[in-house]
């Protein structure tokens, strides 16, 4: 464990002594805010129009804001997940280091939850900048936290997930392009997987469906919590970390 | 303290290390001599548990490395041919780091950073970015990270590669410093590196071992068995090869003499003899036979001949003269 926290922090040091964090944390945070200002925007005009008109609609800022936003976010996500790991593994590879982290008295295991930790991390501070603005809700309205904070561990353990698979990928080559974009790829294929369920009820596009890891966000961002989507979540972090070990393993035999 | 048994490795197409076998003692500096691409970095990366060999054991310190690559992990320091080193850190940062996953910690952690910074003087750039350190600087760092938890063992791959003249002494010295304490084996392809740090030599070519030797040995290999090159002419033109020979035979001390080559009338027979002192012996013998003597030289094989010669090359033939004359 102690292992664990010490490559964390060395990824961590990495992630925010070169540009790389505030790069993302900037652009994460001007897109997100840009999300937040228009759904705002809607929601103060729709509040008054129905004013204007006399006639109250019942308005809640869970449903209005917080779910979509979190949708949003959910997919968002999609995009910074491949720029946060292509690097974990495929730059310690290219640079020679991997053989300094191989040969140290330290389990594989430990490596790889280490600079997996490392990426969550980062993740987690990504959405800490989501939280800033919804800070206004709770400062100018009422919305209920509890659907909130499920809304975030759901991002979290989705994260997680896609997390692990772009630390798999990350294992498979030198080049951290390579590794960005194949994790981009199978980030954006597990997104669009639920699609077909739109138009078609048949077994295969429900399988496909319930294999996309945005159908699993649905209950989170309702503020319900799901045990068979949690598990499913924990489910892909499991494959996605233990296919890391194997490609680690690997190395041993390949060179 | 290591102990390698048919060591092998193969991939799918090739064999990088074949059935390779040998044993370092404690406090012994070994070097690993071969060609680029014999296979000394994958020998080097098996006993590091880096990589896993086909077949065959190898144990360090009584570790074996597939059984307790931890425990083994442990006892050594590592520095592969390129150094590991994180280029957005500072040497501290980089070799506390280092110090970390090794198991160090608390004071004992700064006082082996500051240990390996001196002993490896770069206590100077302590602060500096790593990515912006000279070669020589990176060089040092990568050997203060492979002694910074005092390992008992330390494996360096061509510690000196791309280093300037000096440098490459000021890192001859310091490995030799290290010997007491480690178990060290070093590879490279300089020969003069190895007569000056090592005791022991292992030539391995093609992934095969081809000699396990002392130095001293191999360097009384290499100035031979006092072989001489005797250059004789003939006075009147034409020179009568077979009594040149026996001329040359019936010299007291001379063990076998072979014809060598011959220009015009100039011919050269190389002399082996057990004593060292037959060469006044064989000039009073040539000259006094009527012909003139024209070269009397040592014949003797250097380190580097002795190394083309295991390793398959054949040296051309100026190169053979050259390092015989500075064998001399």
């Amino acid at each position: 464990m102690r292992n664990v926290w010490i490559i964390c922090r060395k990824e961590l040091g990495s992630y925010f002594v070169s540009p790389i964090a505030y790069l993302l944390l900037t652009m994460f945070a001007l897109i997100f805010g840009f999300f937040f200002w228009s759904a705002l925007t809607g929601f103060v005009m729709m509040g008054m129009e129905s004013q204007m008109r006399g006639q109250m609609f019942p308005m809640n800022l869970n449903e209005e804001i917080v779910r979509p936003l979190l949708s949003n976010v959910s997919v968002i996500g999609l995009f910074f997940i491949p720029m946060i790991t292509m690097r974990l593994f495929a730059e310690e590879k290219r640079t020679g280091t991997i053989e300094l982290l191989a040969t140290s008295p330290v389990r594989d295991l430990e490596i790889i939850l280490g600079k997996w930790l490392a990426a969550v991390i980062l993740y987690a501070c990504l959405l800490l900048f989501t939280a800033l603005n919804f800070i206004f809700l709770f400062r100018y309205g009422n919305p209920d936290w509890k659907p909130l904070a499920i809304g975030y561990l759901g991002l979290l353990l989705q994260a997680g997930g896609l997390l692990a698979i772009g630390t798999f990928i990350s294992t498979l080559t030198r080049n951290q392009i390579i590794a960005g974009a194949a994790t981009f790829g199978v980030c954006l294929l597990l997104w669009v997987l639920e699609w077909p369920s739109a138009f078609e009820t048949a077994t295969w596009a429900r399988v496909l469906a319930y294999m996309s890891v945005i159908t699993h966000f649905e209950s989170f961002s309702k503020g319900v919590l799901n045990t068979k989507d949690a598990i499913f979540y924990l489910t892909v972090i499991f494959v996605g970390l233990f296919l890391t070990s194997r490609s680690m393993e690997s190395l041993r035999w390949r060179s | 303290m290591i102990t390698v048994k048919d060591l092998t490795k193969r991939y799918a197409r090739t064999v990088a290390v074949d059935q390779i076998s040998f044993a370092v003692e404690k406090g012994q500096i070994v070097g690993f001599l071969g060609p680029n691409g014999a296979g000394k970095t994958t020998t080097m990366r098996m006993l590091t548990c880096f990589l896993s060999p086909s077949s065959g054991t190898a144990t360090v310190a009584g570790f074996d490395v597939l059984e307790q690559p931890l425990e083994v992990k442990r006892r050594i320091g590592y520095l592969p041919e390129t150094p590991p080193l994180y280029p957005e850190m500072e040497t501290a940062e980089y070799l506390t780091f280092v110090g970390k996953l090794k198991g160090l910690s608390g004071s004992d952690l700064n006082k082996r950073v500051d240990f390996a910074c001196e002993r490896c003087a770069i206590s100077d750039v302590k602060k500096k970015i790593l990515g912006k350190l000279s070669k020589g600087y990176r060089q040092r760092v990568g050997l203060a990270q492979a002694i910074i938890h005092n390992p008992e063992v330390l494996i360096l791959d061509e510690p000196t590669a791309g280093l300037d003249p000096k440098q490459i002494n000021e890192t001859r010295d310091l490995i030799r410093g290290l010997a007491g304490d480690h178990t060290i084996i070093l590879s490279t392809h300089i020969l003069p590196e190895v007569e000056q740090t090592c005791q022991q030599v292992i030539i391995i070519n093609k992934g095969k071992l081809v000699a396990i030797d002392s130095v001293p040995n191999l360097q009384a290999r290499a100035r031979g068995a006092e072989s001489v090159l005797v250059e004789v002419a003939g006075r009147n033109g034409n020179l009568d090869l077979p009594a040149v020979q026996r001329k040359l035979e019936q010299v007291r001390g001379v063990g076998r003499v072979e014809y060598k080559t011959s220009h015009a009338n100039r011919s050269v027979f190389e002399v082996e003899s057990q004593k060292g002192f037959v060469r006044g012996d064989l000039a009073r013998a040539v000259v006094e036979a009527g012909w003139d003597l024209n070269e009397l030289r040592p014949a003797a094989m250097s380190l580097e001949e002795i190394f083309l010669q295991l390793t398959g090359n054949e040296a051309p033939a100026d190169k053979q003269e050259i390092a015989a004359k500075g064998a001399d």
